[in-house]
C-alpha cells in the first residue's frame, strides 16, 4: 500500500537561508505523526509544503501516491479533496456562519442536495461535540475552543483520509487542549484517518502521536515512536523532552498502563 | 485510482422475504455523480421493506450513512445486519434532530418577503433609520473630537504629531501626481469644449473668465474631493476596519490610548489641512491645462491669459475654493473614520463599510457643495 505522505529529498531555501536540506519522510496510513523542532526549524514550512501551499526548492511531495503540485489541475484538486487541514487560528470564513463554513466544501463538490448537506453538517457538528444551535453563530461570536472545533468539523467535512494540524492546541487553556486532543484521538480511532501535526505542546504530542519526527539541523534527525525518541542522544531532544516536567508527561501518557 | 464502486444487490428468499445486500465503498468520494438517482433507488428499495445487509460494505462514512438514513425515512429499518462500527456511524445519523427543528424561523422570513405592499415602506424606513443612526454617531464622533482637542490644548505633549504628518504625507504628498494629472486633463477638455462654443459668438477671450471661475471655485474642490475620497477615505476605513478585525483597537484601549485621539483626530485634522493645498495644486494644473488648450485651439497667448486671469476672477473665489477644500477634507476623513470604527470583525462587513465610506463621502461632498453654492451665490462673482 502506498504511504499517505511521501517526502523525497525536500530542500527549502529562502534567499540564502537553507531551511530544509534533503528531507525524506514516509507516513503510513493510520499513523499519527507529530513534527517537533526548535522555533525556526521549519516545521510549519514543511507542513505548508506537504499540503501544497508552498513549493519546495527541490524534491517532491506525494500524497496518496499523487504529486501535490501535479501539473494537471484535476489531479491537484482530487488530491486536495482527500485531506483536511486545520489551521492554527482556524481560518474560518468570517463572512459565513458556522453552518455555511462547514457546508462550504460539501457545496463545492456540487454533488449533494441541500438536505443531505444539512444532515452532514449537523453530523459533523455533533462529531466535534457542538449542538445544532451553534450552527447559526458567526465565527466572531465563537470562543477560541469553539473556533478550533468548528475548524475541525470543516476539515472533516469531506471525510478526509489525512488530517493536517498546525498547532492544534495553541491558544487553548490546558483543560480545553486536553479535551481537543481527546476529541481528535477519538475521531481518529473511529474514522481511521492519518494525522500529521506540528505542535509545541508535549501533552498533545504524548496524548496523540504514534510517531514523532524531530526536525533539527535542517533535516529530520529521527523518526520513531514517542517512547524511543527519549533514548536518542541529541541536544535538542535533551532540552525538549528531558526536562523534569517533560519526562513526567511522556511517562504518564505513553506508558500503556495509563490507557486504563 | 480506481475505487470499488458501491453496489446494491437484491435477492428474494423462498419465503418472499427480500434481502438487500450492499457492498463496495459507501463514502463521499465514491458516490456516483447524480446522487439523486441513488437516493431514488434506495427509497424504492426501502419501500419494499427488505432485510438490509451491510456486512459486505468495505467503507461507510457519514455521507453514506446519511443517505441510508434518509432512505429509511429517518428511522431504523425493521431488519438490519451491520457490523458494530457501521452501527456506530449510523447512530450518528440517527442522533440528528428531526429536520423540522432546523427549519424553524425560516417561514416567517418568507412571509415577510411576500408582503409586497409593506416592502417599499420597510426598505425606505430601514434606510431612514440607518441614515439617522449614522448621523447621530457622526455627531457623537465630532463631539468626541472637540473634547479631544480640548484635552490636547491642556496637554500639548500628547499631540500625535507622527500620525498627523504620516497622514499629511500619505494623502497629500503622494496624491500630488494624480491630482495634477486629472486637473490638467479636465482643464484641457473644459477649455476645448468651451472654446468651440465661444468661437461661434466671437467671445474668445471669455475663456479666461469661464475657466478661472469654474475650475477654481467648483471643479477643483470637487475633483480633489472625489479623488481623495476614493484614495485616502477608503484607505482610512480599511485601515481602521482591519485594526478592528485584528483587535488592535482594543489593544490600544487597554494601553489607555484613546482611539479617537490617536487614530481619528490626526487623520481628520491632517486631511483638513491637506485638502486645501491639493485644491490649489489641482486648480493650478487645471488652469494650465486650459491655458495650453486655449493657446492651441484659439491661439490665445499665454501672457494675455495670465494677465487677464486676476482681473476677471475675484480673489474671493480662491478663498471659497480653499474653504471648500478644508470642509471637504474634514468631512471625508470624518466619514471614513466613522465607517472604519463601525466595521464588525468579518471580511464581509469590512468590504461593505469601505464601500459605504466612499459612497457616503462623495455624496455628502456634493450635497455640501450645493449648499455652499447657494450660500455664497453673491460672493466672488465678477461685476
Amino acid at each position: 500500500m502506498t504511504p499517505v505522505i511521501q517526502l523525497r529529498g525536500i530542500v527549502t531555501r529562502f534567499g540564502r537561508t537553507v531551511i530544509h536540506d534533503g528531507i525524506d519522510l514516509d507516513v503510513e496510513s493510520g499513523q499519527i505523526l507529530c513534527l517537533v523542532g526548535g522555533s525556526g526549524s521549519g516545521k510549519t514550512t514543511l507542513l505548508r509544503e506537504i499540503v501544497g501551499l508552498l513549493e519546495p526548492s527541490a524534491g517532491e511531495v506525494r500524497l496518496f501516491g499523487e504529486r501535490v503540485l501535479d501539473p494537471d489541475p484535476r489531479v491537484r484538486r482530487d488530491v486536495r479533496r482527500r485531506f483536511g487541514m486545520l489551521f492554527q487560528h482556524g481560518a474560518l470564513f468570517s463572512a459565513l456562519s458556522v453552518f455555511d463554513n462547514i457546508a462550504f466544501p460539501l457545496r463545492e463538490l456540487r454533488l449533494l442536495d441541500e438536505d443531505t448537506i444539512r444532515d452532514l453538517v449537523y453530523m459533523k457538528l455533533a462529531m466535534v461535540e457542538l449542538g445544532p444551535d451553534h450552527a447559526r453563530l458567526m465565527p466572531a461570536e465563537l470562543s477560541g475552543g469553539m473556533v478550533k472545533r468548528v475548524a475541525l468539523a470543516r476539515a472533516l467535512s469531506l471525510e478526509p483520509e489525512l488530517l493536517v494540524l498546525d498547532e492544534p492546541t495553541a491558544g487553548l487553556d490546558p483543560d480545553l487542549a486536553d479535551n481537543f486532543v481527546h476529541l481528535i484521538g477519538t475521531l481518529q480511532r473511529q474514522l481511521g484517518f492519518s494525522v500529521v501535526m506540528v505542535t509545541h505542546d508535549l501533552d498533545t504530542l504524548a496524548g496523540l502521536a504514534t510517531r514523532v519526527a524531530v526536525l533539527a539541523e535542517r533535516r529530520i534527525i529521527v523518526c520513531c515512536s514517542p517512547a524511543e525518541v527519549l533514548n536518542v542522544d541529541h541536544p535538542f531532544i535533551h532540552s525538549f523532552f528531558c526536562s523534569e516536567h517533560a519526562r513526567a508527561v511522556m511517562k504518564r501518557k505513553t506508558s500503556p498502563s495509563a490507557d486504563q | 485510482m480506481a475505487r470499488p464502486a458501491l453496489a446494491i444487490d437484491e435477492r428474494v428468499g423462498k419465503d418472499g422475504q427480500r434481502e438487500l445486500r450492499l457492498s463496495g465503498d459507501w463514502t463521499l468520494t465514491a458516490l456516483p455523480a447524480p446522487v439523486a438517482a441513488l437516493q431514488a433507488t434506495l427509497r424504492e428499495h426501502a419501500a419494499r421493506r427488505p432485510v438490509w445487509d451491510l456486512t459486505d460494505v468495505a467503507r461507510l462514512d457519514s455521507a453514506g450513512a446519511v443517505l441510508l438514513w434518509q432512505a429509511w425515512g429517518r428511522r431504523w429499518p425493521e431488519a438490519l445486519t451491520a457490523t458494530a462500527e457501521q452501527r456506530a456511524i449510523l447512530e450518528r445519523a440517527a442522533a440528528l434532530p428531526p429536520s423540522a427543528e432546523f427549519s424553524r424561523g425560516r417561514g416567517t422570513r418568507a412571509q415577510q418577503r411576500l408582503d409586497w405592499l409593506s416592502w417599499p415602506l420597510i426598505v425606505v424606513g430601514t434606510l431612514l433609520f440607518k441614515a439617522v443612526r449614522n448621523l447621530r454617531e457622526v455627531v457623537t464622533l465630532i463631539g468626541q473630537l472637540v473634547l479631544d482637542l480640548g484635552y490636547l490644548f491642556a496637554h500639548p505633549r500628547d499631540i500625535p504629531w507622527r500620525e498627523f504628518s504620516a497622514t499629511l504625507y500619505k494623502s497629500g504628498a503622494l496624491a500630488l501626481p494624480v491630482t495634477a494629472l486629472v486637473g490638467f486633463l479636465i482643464g484641457i477638455v473644459l477649455s476645448y469644449l468651451s472654446s468651440l462654443q465661444l468661437k461661434t459668438f466671437g467671445a474668445d477671450i471669455y475663456i479666461v473668465n469661464l475657466l478661472g471661475i469654474s475650475i477654481i471655485r467648483e471643479l477643483g474642490p470637487v475633483i480633489v474631493a472625489v479623488l481623495v475620497a476614493g484614495r485616502s477615505g477608503s484607505a482610512m476605513t480599511a485601515q481602521i476596519g482591519v485594526m478592528r478585525v485584528t483587535e488592535e483597537i482594543d489593544a490600544l484601549a487597554t494601553m489607555g490610548i484613546s482611539r479617537t485621539l490617536r487614530l481619528v483626530l490626526p487623520k481628520v485634522l491632517a486631511l483638513a489641512v491637506t485638502m486645501p493645498l491639493l485644491v490649489v495644486w489641482c486648480a493650478a494644473a487645471g488652469i494650465i491645462g486650459g491655458m495650453v488648450s486655449a493657446n492651441v485651439e484659439m491661439g490665445l497667448a499665454y501672457g494675455f491669459f495670465i494677465d487677464t486671469l486676476p482681473r476677471v476672477v475675484p480673489v474671493a473665489n480662491v478663498w471659497i475654493g480653499i474653504g471648500k477644500g478644508f470642509l471637504f477634507g474634514f468631512l471625508i476623513a470624518l466619514i471614513a473614520c466613522h465607517f472604519g470604527l463601525k466595521v464588525r470583525p468579518n471580511t464581509e462587513s469590512l468590504s461593505a463599510r469601505t464601500t459605504s465610506s466612499v459612497v457616503t463621502a462623495i455624496t455628502v461632498v456634493i450635497i455640501v457643495d450645493a449648499i455652499f453654492a447657494v450660500l455664497t451665490r453673491g460672493v466672488g462673482m465678477p461685476v
